[in-house]
């Protein structure tokens, strides 16, 4: 799971980020920082694990007031 | 004929660290504070209560996202439904907010810096059980210490949630609207960053925290006069 913080939300260490690659000479504009969550989920198909993701990003993984969330699924027989 | 010391429990999650000044200074004002374990799925009848400052859970994935599935919470829910007061500070407050008890959430600070220092807050709502002692824009010089205090209000947030205010320059964090303390709609739940519970005594800095938890006290008695009857 990808969790970063919203569009229009303050994002200070984004900010940070970027001022500190601007120093670098790096031209970069609009640097957000977000969490990567890797886990292991026991499901028989990508839908239900899909699913099941989805359940944890809402009650616990993200903020939906201020975090918006992208989940990648990785197969495994 | 004595007062009646209400009981207020003071919640003590792993990571904590206010607990023991709020039950000191819920005592000094009054009540008899009772910790209850976040464990506790079934906590002890109190009158009112005070989710205390600190880092529960280490503040791991958000501030008070994990704590506010503690099962004790369940019953905090309930108490507040019930009409109950329950006052956040700091962690507390963030807690609250992770919980949907109150509106928005909070995020580091604008500064990415800890602060910790006295500042000036305005109250807003002197009309809460948590202010029933201020005065409507009395200003409390009350100690911050939090790193992540950057109050987001939710887009319709209306003025009337707003209990406290940074004076003006004295915002910490980089909260919208100054945004220092907010209650809920029915008015018994309400969370702040500063620490009412470290300025209660002159000798600490500042008495002004004492105005807001002897308020919370005289609404505990109430609630526990009212229920005995």
């Amino acid at each position: 799971m990808l969790v970063r913080p919203k569009g229009g939300i303050l994002d200070p260490q984004g900010e940070a980020v970027e001022r500190s690659l601007r120093q670098l000479g790096f031209e970069v504009g609009d640097a957000r920082v977000g969490r990567v969550i890797d886990l292991e989920v026991d499901a028989t198909s990508v839908r239900e694990a899909r699913a099941e993701v989805e359940r944890m990003c809402e009650r616990l993984l993200a903020n939906p007031l201020i975090e918006s969330y992208e989940i990648e699924l990785e197969g495994q027989e | 004929m004595t007062e009646r010391r209400p009981r207020i429990g003071v919640l003590v999650f792993p990571g904590s660290n206010d607990d023991r000044d709020a039950m000191w200074a819920l005592s000094a004002l009054g009540a008899k504070a009772v910790p209850i374990w976040h464990a506790e799925a079934e906590p002890p009848r109190v009158d009112g209560i005070v989710l205390p400052g600190g880092f529960s859970y280490g503040d791991y994935l958000r501030c008070g996202a994990i704590a506010r599935f503690s099962p004790a919470m369940t019953a905090v829910s309930d108490f507040a439904a019930d009409g109950g007061h329950v006052l956040g500070i700091c962690n507390g407050f963030q807690i609250l907010c992770e919980a949907g008890l109150l509106p928005g959430v909070l995020r580091p600070n604008a500064s990415l810096s800890f602060v910790c220092r006295d500042v000036r807050v305005t109250v807003e709502r002197a009309d809460t059980p948590f202010t029933t002692r201020c005065r409507p824009g009395q200003a409390l010089a009350i100690p911050v210490k939090h790193g992540e205090g950057c109050y987001h209000a939710p887009p319709d947030l209306s003025e009337e949630h707003v209990a406290f205010r940074y004076a003006p320059g004295e915002n910490p964090n980089g909260s919208e609207r100054d945004i220092a303390g907010v209650v809920n709609r029915d008015g018994n739940v309400l969370g702040l960053m500063p620490h009412p519970e470290h300025a209660v005594d002159p000798l600490l800095g500042s008495g002004d925290g004492a105005l807001v938890l002897a308020s919370l006290v005289d609404a505990a008695r109430e609630r526990s006069y009212a229920l005995a009857r």
